[in-house]
């Protein structure tokens, strides 16, 4: 395990030094101390590697990440995962606004609750919070799964593409052109692997679906108000 | 009602300047169809322009450069505040923005082709970036927009700059549209979205709002780039003053400003002729953030909007802008609205220079498509090439004007060089009207 301490180095030579790591490196754990909220914390990645953050980070925590693990030992602000590729972040309390948002691919665990807008804009990524999300969530979301155990705010799914979004407990409204579906195998299986691969302890069968009406599919005047 | 049995003169019948032909023809399609009107390109309403301005040249006080053949040096940095490696330019014009799926592979790669030849940059757009449009271009600038179609570290590493686009001109606060008969299966994937629909494009960006998150945007970008490439942020002509100050506060190295006459692949009619300001208006007063705050030739000033001669250029970079960017001139030199298209124009109900249905795909020049049997129409190694001698011409200009005003670099020109033919243009860009020192406005003159 390396360890790079923020009380020692700046964030450049942080970032830098996760950049170094190729696909070979041999050090593949490493642990970020006293990240004290700072943001842009192991943004970039892109190398099979395991970084922990003991503690609470600012903006974009991982953003854009390819291959890496990240977990967050402590809430993550704004942005976390933003537009990540590929790969796993972990959070073990809650996450600010936009988590997650344009993310294309890998697996996105928030275990606490996550705040405004999370998964907005999604293009492939899967993202599984425990608890509850806030409003304007998966807005204009366009591929992926979103995978709710607690409840969602106003406005779930607005201009929604063809994001999946599985919800358990209660909706306060659907989003323009955001309808509740119905729930078939595919989708059991869907969720029953995410659900475990983010060690959720729910069944799928407690879930509802929401997805597109793909009414806005076509623009219309009457869409355009 | 004149009665013309007893042979009366009659009163001449006058049309309505306020219901005009036009008018009324868009009030009947309206009626008629139930929706509104979108289109590509700019505002094409009459509003003060470069035109509008006139160089005075030298004169007794001052001493011009020899014709041709004195040196006149055009080459600009972009970048140079932050980035470990600005650009560097040979000519102070660059290409915009345009997307691909707004326009076809071919032709971004002829942007690519004409700009390296020239010796400048060319930029991505919505949609991402494309393996023609990096293959051929030799400083390609990466758009990072609301949408984020097509967004990826690895792009982001590959690009020379990075554009942070707020805004645009032809919409300032408003998003994009590409209609579905353009979305073939490249553009889909690119974009993530399925085949034939209609694709929004986002008016706001998703994970930040406001000049502080910006700030914290822009580190994040440049944590993942290694602070090696400049970053600009684009904004649409709206509040020049203001949006200079809050870029440069938010860390941009350059401020790129569009004004409403700049091209749009697909927006409506009526955003684009009533919102936003003519670039004559904004360049001064975003000249005036810069150097308010100290920045200005620290933090470079690329302007936009209906440039479209080497004049242009010149006038642009004497009030105070260190490059300019072409949309729509650089499509009409590839050889989008040629003449030569007339009959296929007609058959789409315009004419040719009048053609803006660029978001339908149906393009007979094959620029503005993605319908593979119009693609072939246009030869991307052609198009670069006139491109390049395009921008040979206007540099070529604008280098006569700057020798005429006795400058040796076009950074030289200055607002002293300019006088103005009509008061609005003179109270909108700051310089005396013609055969006067003052301009409405003018500090210390009351009135
Ligand atoms: C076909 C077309 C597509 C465009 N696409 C984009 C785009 O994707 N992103 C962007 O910031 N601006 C886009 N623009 C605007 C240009 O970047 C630029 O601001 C404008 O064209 C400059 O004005 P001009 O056309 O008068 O030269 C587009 C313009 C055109 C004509």
């Amino acid at each position: 395990m390396q360890t790079l301490d923020m009380a020692d180095i700046a964030l450049r030579e942080m970032n830098a030094t996760l950049h170094a790591q190729a696909e070979t490196t041999n050090q593949t754990a490493w642990e970020i101390v006293n990240p004290k909220g700072a943001h842009a914390i192991a943004c970039g990645l892109d190398a099979p590697i395991e970084v922990t953050v003991k503690g609470s980070t600012g903006y974009y925590c991982a953003g854009m990440n390819k291959q890496a693990t990240i977990n967050i030992k402590g809430s993550a602000g704004p942005g976390v995962a933003e537009n990540m590729m590929s790969g796993t972040v972990v959070i073990d309390g809650d996450a600010s606004q936009y988590a997650g948002a344009t993310g294309h691919g890998g697996l996105l665990v928030i275990k606490g609750n996550a705040s405004s807008r999370c998964g907005i804009s999604m293009k492939g990524i899967d993202i599984v919070v425990h608890g509850n999300i806030g409003h304007m969530s998966a807005f204009m979301a366009q591929s992926g799964n979103l995978v709710v155990c607690g409840d969602a705010g106003d406005a779930l799914g607005d201009s929604l593409y063809e994001a999946r979004l599985f919800v358990r407990g209660s909706v306060k409204s659907l989003g323009a052109d955001c309808i509740e579906k119905e729930m078939r195998p595919e989708h059991l299986a869907i969720l029953a692997n995410l659900l475990e691969q983010a060690g959720a302890d729910a069944k799928p069968e407690e879930f509802k679906r929401y997805g597109s009406a793909r009414e806005l599919y076509t623009f219309k005047i009457d869409n355009a108000y | 009602m004149t009665d013309t049995s007893n042979g009366a003169p009659l009163t001449a019948p006058i049309q309505s300047a306020t219901f005009s032909n036009p008018i009324n023809a868009e009030i009947r399609r309206a009626a008629a169809t139930g929706i509104y009107d979108i289109r590509g390109g700019g505002a094409k309403r009459k509003v003060p322009h470069f035109d509008d301005l006139l160089f005075l040249g030298a004169s007794i006080s001052r001493y011009p450069l020899e014709g041709y053949r004195e040196k006149c040096e055009t080459s600009v940095s972009l970048g140079t505040r932050f980035a470990k490696n600005p650009i560097e330019l040979d000519i102070p014009i660059t290409i915009a923005g345009m997307s691909f799926g707004a326009l076809s592979g071919a032709a971004k790669e002829a942007l690519g082709r004409g700009a390296t030849l020239a010796g400048t940059s060319t930029t991505t757009g919505d949609g991402g970036m494309t393996s023609e449009e990096r293959g051929h271009s030799n400083k390609l600038v990466y758009q990072y927009l609301p949408s984020r179609y097509g967004m990826n570290p690895d792009d982001l590493r590959r690009a020379d700059a990075i554009e942070i686009v707020v805004g645009q001109g032809a919409k300032p606060g408003g998003g994009g549209m590409l209609l579905g008969q353009k979305i073939s299966d490249r553009v889909a994937e690119m974009r993530n979205l399925p085949k034939g629909i209609d694709q929004r494009s986002a008016c706001r960006h998703p994970d930040w709002t406001g000049p502080d998150d910006l700030e914290i945007k822009i580190l994040e970008l440049r944590e993942i780039t290694s602070w090696k490439v400049p970053i600009y942020i684009k904004v649409g002509g709206a509040r020049p003053y203001f949006d200079t100050t809050l870029a440069v506060k938010a860390g941009a190295d350059v401020v790129v400003l569009d004004g409403m006459q700049g091209g749009t692949a697909a927006t409506q009619d009526v955003f684009i002729e009533n919102v936003g300001q003519p670039i004559l208006a904004c360049i001064r007063e975003s000249v005036r953030a810069l150097q308010d705050l100290g920045m200005h030739r620290e933090v470079q000033l690329v302007v936009s909007g209906g440039i479209r001669t080497g004049a242009d250029v010149a006038k642009a970079m004497a009030m105070g802008a260190d490059a300019v960017a072409i949309g729509t001139a650089a499509l009409i030199a590839l050889g989008d609205n040629d003449p030569k298209w007339e009959a296929e124009y007609n058959v789409l109900g315009t004419t040719a220079g009048a053609y803006d249905d660029w978001h339908e795909g149906r393009d007979p020049a094959g620029i503005t498509t993605q319908d593979p049997e119009l693609m072939k129409r246009f030869d991307p190694i052609e198009g670069g090439r006139r491109l390049n001698n395009y921008l040979k011409v206007m540099t070529l200009e604008a280098q006569t004007i700057a020798r005429a005003c006795g400058k040796n670099h076009l950074h030289n020109l200055e607002p002293e060089d300019l006088c103005a033919l009509t008061m609005e243009a003179a109270a909108m860009a700051k310089i005396p009207l013609a055969g006067t020192d003052w301009y409405p406005g003018k500090p210390g003159t009351g009135y």
